[in-house]
């Protein structure tokens, strides 16, 4: 094979990769969408949160595992009391409204990650390289990083426990009905306040996942916040509801913006990749609004 | 949401006189130090501005945009190209224009409007906030090709006069201001704001009544953007002094969105109350942290809790006065006066 190919083929795995990461930002977001119909606008600053904390625990001596436990006891507590002090008093409101909520949301969670740990960049070691596996390279002749790997297959493994809790499940049962009409579920008797509880609990630990991985590549930053607004057009592409689309949207959005940024960046100074995921998302909405898999909207007066 | 259409009273005409005289006479003859019109009264006019196109799209219109900043930098630029390039244009001229400019780039970026809403939109106006700043950094021609990055922003030059002192710029900015904010005004109140709302509280309803919905919301997106493109190169040209892309960021595009939910969708007065709340609150936190405290509260944990506030006071806001502090402001002057015509 040519080298050219071989390089084209390096920059769309890269590319697929790194979407993996943008994937389980956009993971979170299903999550809560599915549950609740919310759009939660803070799955950013969750993410941040998470990590911060998480890197801030283990500044204080706490030993990984146990700094990781800690952490998503607290991202419990966040779902815990986002469910009681927003969610439940803005019940039945519109999706506008509960999305500027979000926003909100959002603004609390970096200012208190803020005000508790400080504002200084964090390196995060996870053990794992940022470098090329040279087995791959070896034989193959392509690079690929080590760490870009894990994320691939950590979003995989979170992919398929979390379809597989949403279809195969009597909770996911449970959450599937919630979204689809609050009233009705808790008329049956499906207690409205768990199913929260649990979603918000499972985003924060998508969440703390996303963050750990985006912090051992970029270092733990308020920057994290602006790459998981990246999460939007993936959420667009793949749509709201669908699991599944995450993934695909995050690939083609990953994918995409690399070899956008490689192969006609350089004809415009580069840094294409700011605004190339939502101009995609922006083509995707005006040929297929719903998404690659979600539902259909029909709007009626 | 519902806002109500009223002709105008004695009172307004009273008021409207009151804050006239207030805002040209009383504030430069009575305010002596520069800082009161560099840091608060001249930004908090720009910003207003700002939030007032925020307002029109997403207050009156219902769509929800967040790109604010985008066209501001839109406009920024395009003031500082006119007057560099077109010889002998007027200050006012060139500040027309530019508006002009980020209204057609707004239409542009409008479109998708057509078919999606409500986070869908938020997404695609955020492609619009990051291509605009992108193209004005990537492309020389736009800052005159020049390296440094920053870029003074020339002169304010009207009628061979030039107005350089805090004092003679704030009077540029609030004749500007008091136009447009008259304008805006009566455009919401005439059935150019009829429309918008009747899109906003149920655009298939509004369409199948024959308001329509191509026209409305791309000139609620082109209002915007002149509004956003005016507020932007006054910003720079007053306040910044300079032209750098980089103070156009998404930060501040959440920063107006913010003036404007807090301010009070839906409502003109409530783009100056949210601006200038959004605007003095830091300002407040800083003499409490340094006055009450001393100092013993690091400033970087100020700046954070000033967001906690801001976010819960969105929250908040959005559980028990979804208009905001416009509303506030009216339940507060029902209650003082004893008004019972409404």
């Amino acid at each position: 094979m040519g080298s050219e190919i071989l390089f084209f083929f390096e920059v769309v795995v890269g590319g697929l990769l790194a979407g993996t990461m943008y994937s389980l930002v956009a993971l979170g977001f299903v999550l809560i969408y599915k549950a609740s119909a919310t759009f939660n606008f803070a799955q950013g600053a969750m993410v941040f949160f998470a990590v911060l904390s998480f890197v801030g625990f283990m500044e204080l001596g706490l030993p990984f595992f146990i700094a990781f436990l800690v952490t998503i006891g607290l991202m419990v507590l966040v779902g815990l009391s986002t469910e009681r002090l927003v969610l439940r008093p803005l019940m039945n409101q519109s999706e506008d409204t509960l999305l500027m909520a979000t926003i909100g949301l959002g603004y609390v969670l970096e200012g208190l990650a803020q005000a508790a740990w400080g504002v200084e960049v964090r390196r995060l070691d996870l053990g794992i390289p940022d470098f090329p596996i040279m087995l791959i390279a070896d034989t193959i002749g392509i690079f690929i990083s080590a760490l870009d790997l894990t994320a691939g297959a950590v979003a995989a493994f979170m992919v398929i426990s979390l379809a597989v809790l949403f279809t195969q499940t009597k909770i996911g049962l449970g959450l599937r009905a919630v979204a689809d009409d609050p009233g009705a579920a808790s008329s049956i008797g499906i207690p409205l306040k768990h199913i929260m509880l649990l979603v918000w609990s499972a985003a924060g630990v998508v969440a703390l996942v996303a963050g750990c991985l985006w912090g051992a590549r970029a270092g733990v930053q308020f920057a994290l916040v602006d790459l998981a607004l990246k999460a939007l057009p993936v959420l667009i592409i793949g749509g709201f509801s669908s699991i599944p689309g995450a993934i695909v949207g995050g690939l083609i959005i990953g994918s995409t913006e690399k070899v956008l940024e490689v192969y006609i960046g350089p004809f415009f100074g580069g840094a294409i990749e700011g605004w190339a995921p939502y101009v995609l998302a922006v083509f995707f909405l005006l040929k297929r609004p719903e998404g690659l898999f979600g539902e259909k909207i029909i709007r009626r007066v | 949401m519902s806002t109500s259409i009223k002709t105008y009273s004695k009172v307004d005409y009273i008021n409207f006189a009151v804050l006239m005289v207030l805002g040209f006479l009383v504030i430069p003859m009575t305010v002596s130090t520069d800082y009161w019109f560099t840091s608060i009264l001249i930004p908090w006019l720009c910003l207003a501005l700002a939030t007032i196109g925020q307002q029109v799209i997403m207050g009156y219109t219902g769509q929800l945009a967040l790109g604010a900043a985008g066209f501001m930098a839109a406009g920024a630029f395009a003031c500082f190209n006119l007057i560099l390039r077109v010889d002998g244009l007027p200050f006012f001229g060139a500040l027309i224009i530019s508006g002009l400019i980020a209204a057609a780039i707004g239409i542009v970026f409008g479109l998708p409007s057509l078919r999606i809403r409500g986070i869908y939109l938020m997404v695609a106006t955020l492609a619009s906030q990051f291509f605009i700043i992108w193209v004005i950094d990537k492309f020389g021609w736009f800052k005159n090709y020049d390296s440094s990055g920053i870029i003074t922003a020339q002169d304010i030059v009207i009628f061979g006069k030039s107005y350089t002192s805090p004092v003679e710029m704030y009077l540029v900015i609030l004749i500007v201001v008091t136009i447009l904010t008259i304008l805006a005004i009566n455009m919401a109140r005439g059935s150019t704001g009829r429309n918008w709302m009747a899109v906003r509280d149920m655009d298939v309803a509004a369409e199948s009544m024959g308001v329509s919905l191509l026209k409305t919301k791309l000139q609620a997106f082109a209002i915007s953007s002149f509004y956003c493109g005016v507020a932007g190169a006054l910003f720079a040209f007053t306040y910044l002094k300079s032209l750098e892309p980089v103070a156009f960021d998404i930060k501040l595009s959440f920063k107006i969105l913010f003036m404007c939910i807090l301010g009070g969708l839906g409502t003109i007065n409530g783009a100056f109350i949210g601006a200038g709340f959004i605007l003095l609150f830091p300002v407040l936190l800083n003499y409490v942290g340094n006055n009450v405290f001393h100092g013993a509260i690091d400033a970087t944990i100020i700046s954070a809790m000033e967001q906690v506030i801001f976010g819960v006071l969105m929250i908040v806001f959005m559980i028990y006065e979804p208009l905001g502090m416009a509303r506030l402001w009216e339940n507060l002057k029902q209650r003082l006066f004893k008004k019972k015509n409404k």
